[in-house]
């Protein structure tokens, strides 16, 4: 036989009988798991999840769901297929062995595969204190039990609602507030909302339209404390700037922690950033060298993105969930030549005070914007992002169908100001700084180092750094 | 003599029963300049781009449609095509520009295409169509020969629209013959410059004036007698925005009434037809009735009810499938020929009620989508799906069947069908 045929007769032998392992499920996993039976797989198939619940739909969550239109518990996401699949749910995976290739679960078993899916994803960040996390009324928001529990608490209602941190969860929780007619104290430490997304520039209407709809926003300040009652409900937050604010129901949105942790000694390329891997979703290990066997998707993800000078991006996007999973789970039953690339153009969509707020593209990729078609008065426009002359992300409100021909500037690195539109032109189209927050502030992201001396024991290790 | 372009071919009524070849060979240039200066966009990708592209312009104001050359010996005003009585109304939302369109477009999508802020307005109507529907079948028990077009396609569409507009229904008749009269003076091919196409602009120009009376008469009433349905609603709007001026008001009542049945009856009968053309595809659907949703808008795609549009124009000099439209080009995007583009549809000839990943341009794309999609796609979904329940043994009487004159509303005159009876 020769080495085509024999190669060919394994790829048939594999998509047959083979045995592939998906650890999380959630929107990508399960995407995966389709698209796996879709290419032809007929072998066996696991998916693990620690949470008890099938897959569901997260963007709900932080809107129809707290305002009470729609049950947490019907979120869950269409089936596009079935997908004849082992589920496990409810019991976590703990470990990975790369060398027996099994993967350890909380209960002590050990599920072999012959290749492996990481989709583990992300989970909220906790309020730091866990003495006053644990206060009765604090909540974060990132699981269905999650949005469960808050919107039961806003249905109350509470008196005050504090918001920890403006970016596009807590945003959406203080419209929801709004709308509820819930009185809301909102604490950003950056200058204003959505800024690290989107810029200080778009974080100044951001933060008008908070206030026009009357929320109590302060930015440029932090949450020193939380304070309960003798119940052990919280009632009050210190905040930096020595002020106090009553609530009975605190909301900490303090962005996301991608779950790696169960990957620790796995010798991944596995840290605080998420998963490395190449843009066909083949894993690298610690010492950047593609795997063959395990690949990952979704939002622990963190693949060079060709469009931004092949950096390394992590998206915590819904289209990346799904599109990475497909091309992972292609990949996963296919070999070269008939790898496909993951070249989704980023973006992401939000609904808050009325107002439609989608993205396209790495806005903070870009140092400047310039507000290309419609209104800023009227909360109605589009506004590009630019990088050296060329255009790289572009942000609407309430503006989305326009979001497509932006979407195809920035595929083809169009110029930066974009070719001016043939109506309704903003008075003022200078590109201006688009004030992104600085990127060299501290973080706790661990060391990298080298050891070994000879080229075939030379290797990177990971030192956390402790404090 | 010159030879005409594919696009002049394809627009010869002699071809509207089959335009589809002509636009293969039109498709050869996806951006094909045209001996009076329009430029045609055949290629679903093209099309796409310049749909979603702002320096593209709906609003003939800005660049008027080249005026069909006028019949030898024809004074000057008679060659006034029927687009000109068009634009002589006041804009609606599918001739203007932002920032009007969004502004009106906003104020009426409450009143009509529900979500976000009436999300069961549309489902609502339900009950009522398949009401419809059921009658019209019934009505046909004892025949063996109807008329799929006259029987069937046109009364559910217009009884429908009426009902959420606000329109009297007893009103049918006489706007039912300024639209036909309208749509048969309305010619973008060679032939509009035949004698006969010259003596039917009069006639066309007059039926959109009274027309346009009609609506502003209709919209006079509202206001000092607010009655039910949308008509009613925008007149009497008390919302933060400014209302809109009467004239457009009168202007997009006629688009709504107009749009809001021609383009549906369209596509039910072609759909009958298609149906009937694919024993195959009609036996499925009928043992399988949960495909009429994807089935329907395989239908949309095979036979587009709008087959092309020609109001855009370009407001800079555009660069597209290397050629560039000058500025103050008019734009026609040809629909019907982009949902038959083999570079976006596998096997595009092929009726597939199945067809995955169908993002045809049946109701375009871009700021100026459908408006009335969510209502059509019910009421097709429903009429289909009940006339194959229904309707024994239905064989075609004559294909190709006599077809209308227009072309952009392109659509069969009659459909007569032999049929065996009809189940309950």
């Amino acid at each position: 036989m020769t080495l085509r045929a024999t190669v060919a007769e394994l790829v048939r032998e594999f998509r047959a009988s083979g045995r592939i392992v998906i650890v999380g499920a959630s929107l990508a996993g399960l995407r995966a798991a389709e698209t796996l039976r879709e290419e032809g797989f007929t072998g066996s198939l696991t998916i693990i999840g620690d949470e008890a619940y099938e897959p569901y739909d997260r963007p709900p969550l932080s809107k129809q769901v707290l305002k009470g239109w729609v049950p947490a518990d019907h979120t869950k996401l269409p089936r596009m297929r079935e997908v004849d699949a082992d589920w496990r749910l409810g019991v976590a995976a703990v470990g990975l062995d790369r060398d027996t290739k099994q993967v350890r679960l909380a209960d002590g078993e050990q599920v072999p595969y012959d290749r492996l899916l990481i989709a583990t994803g992300t989970r909220a960040r906790q309020w730091p204190n866990l003495a006053e996390a644990a206060l009765h009324g604090v909540h974060t928001i990132r699981s269905r039990d999650d949005a469960e529990q808050l919107q039961k608490a806003l249905a109350e209602p509470p008196s005050r609602v504090l918001v920890i941190g403006a970016g596009f969860i807590g945003s959406e929780v203080a419209s929801v507030c709004r709308e509820l007619d819930i009185p809301v104290t909102v604490v950003e430490r950056g200058s204003a909302p959505l800024v690290g997304a989107l810029g200080g520039v778009i974080g100044e209407i951001a933060a008008q339209m908070q206030r026009d709809h009357g929320v109590d926003l302060r930015c440029g300040l932090g949450v020193s404390s939380l304070e309960g009652d003798s119940e052990g409900h919280v009632r009050r937050a210190r905040l930096s700037d020595g002020t106090t604010v009553d609530a009975d129901v605190v909301v900490a949105s303090l962005g996301s922690i991608r779950n790696v942790e169960w990957l620790e000694g796995s010798g991944l390329a596995a840290g605080f950033w998420g998963v490395g891997c190449d843009a066909g979703g083949r894993a690298f290990d610690i010492n950047g060298v593609v795997t063959d066997s395990i690949y990952v998707a979704g939002d622990v993800a963190r693949a060079p993105h060709v469009l931004y000078e092949y950096q390394f991006l992590a998206m915590e996007h819904w289209d990346n969930a799904v599109f990475g999973a497909e091309v992972a789970a292609h990949n996963m039953v296919n070999l070269e030549p008939h790898y496909r690339p993951h070249l989704l153009l980023p973006g992401f969509w939000s609904g808050q005070f009325g107002v439609n707020i989608k993205s396209v593209g790495v806005p903070p990729f870009g140092d400047e914007i310039v507000f290309t078609q419609g209104s800023v008065a009227d909360r109605r426009f589009a506004a590009a992002y630019g990088h050296r002359g060329r255009i790289v992300a572009a942000v609407t409100f309430d503006h989305g169908k326009w979001l497509e021909y932006y979407g195809k500037l920035i595929e083809q690195s169009g110029p930066f100001p974009p070719p001016p539109v043939g109506w309704d032109q903003p008075p003022d189209m200078k590109p201006v700084p688009a004030e992104f927050p600085d990127p060299r502030v501290p973080t706790a992201i661990p060391d990298v180092v080298l050891t070994g001396h000879a080229p075939s024991e030379r290797t990177a290790e990971f030192r956390p750094r402790r404090h | 003599m010159v030879e005409e372009t594919p696009w002049q071919q394809a627009l010869r009524y002699a071809n509207r029963a089959n335009p589809y070849p002509f636009y293969e060979e039109l498709r050869k240039t996806p951006v094909a300049r045209q001996p009076d200066g329009t430029y045609v966009v055949s290629t679903y990708r093209e099309i796409v781009t310049l749909l979603h592209d702002p320096r593209v312009s709906s609003d003939p104001r800005k660049c008027p449609v080249p005026a069909a050359a006028p019949a030898e010996g024809a004074v000057e005003a008679e060659a006034e095509p029927i687009t000109e009585a068009v634009i002589s109304l006041e804009p609606n939302i599918i001739t203007q520009d932002p920032p009007e369109h969004d502004r009106d477009r906003r104020m009426m999508t409450p009143h009509f295409v529900g979500p976000p802020h009436s999300p069961h307005l549309i489902s609502d109507l339900e009950p009522e169509i398949r009401r419809i529907v059921a009658g019209l079948l019934d009505d046909m028990q004892g025949k063996t020969r109807i008329d799929a077009v006259d029987d069937f396609a046109y009364p559910l569409p217009v009884t429908v629209i009426c009902k959420v507009l606000g329109v009297p229904l007893e009103d049918e008749s006489r706007f039912h013959r300024w639209i036909e009269t309208a749509l048969d003076a309305l010619d973008f091919g060679p032939e509009a410059a035949s004698e006969e196409m010259q003596s039917r602009l009069a006639g066309g120009r007059q039926a959109v004036q009274e027309f346009g009376q009609f609506a502003a008469d209709l919209l006079d009433r509202y206001a000092r007698q607010p009655g039910p349905g949308m008509l009613s609603a925008l007149v009497n709007e008390d919302g933060p925005e400014e209302r809109m001026s009467q004239g457009v008001l009168a202007s997009n009542a006629l688009l709504l009434i107009f749009a809001g049945h021609e383009t549906t009856v369209n596509l039910i009968a072609h759909s009958v037809l298609t149906l009937l053309r694919h024993p195959d595809a009609l036996e499925r659907l009928r043992h399988r009735p949960e495909l009429i949703v994807p089935a329907v808008e395989e239908l949309l795609r095979f036979e587009s009810s709008v087959q092309f549009w020609h109001t855009r124009s370009a407001l800079e000099d555009i660069d597209i499938a290397g050629t560039t439209i000058p500025k103050g080009a008019p734009i026609f995007l040809a629909y019907g020929s982009a949902n038959r583009d083999p570079e976006r549809f596998t096997d595009p000839d092929v009726l597939d009620l199945e067809r995955r990943d169908n993002q045809h341009l049946g109701f375009s794309q871009g700021i100026h989508f459908c408006f009335g999609a969510p209502l059509a796609r019910l009421e097709v979904q429903i009429a289909v799906g009940e006339f194959v329940r229904r309707v024994q043994n239905p064989r075609l009487v004559e294909d190709p069947p006599p077809y209308r004159h227009n072309q952009i509303f392109r659509g069969p005159r009659h459909v007569l069908v032999d049929i065996d009876g009809i189940r309950d």
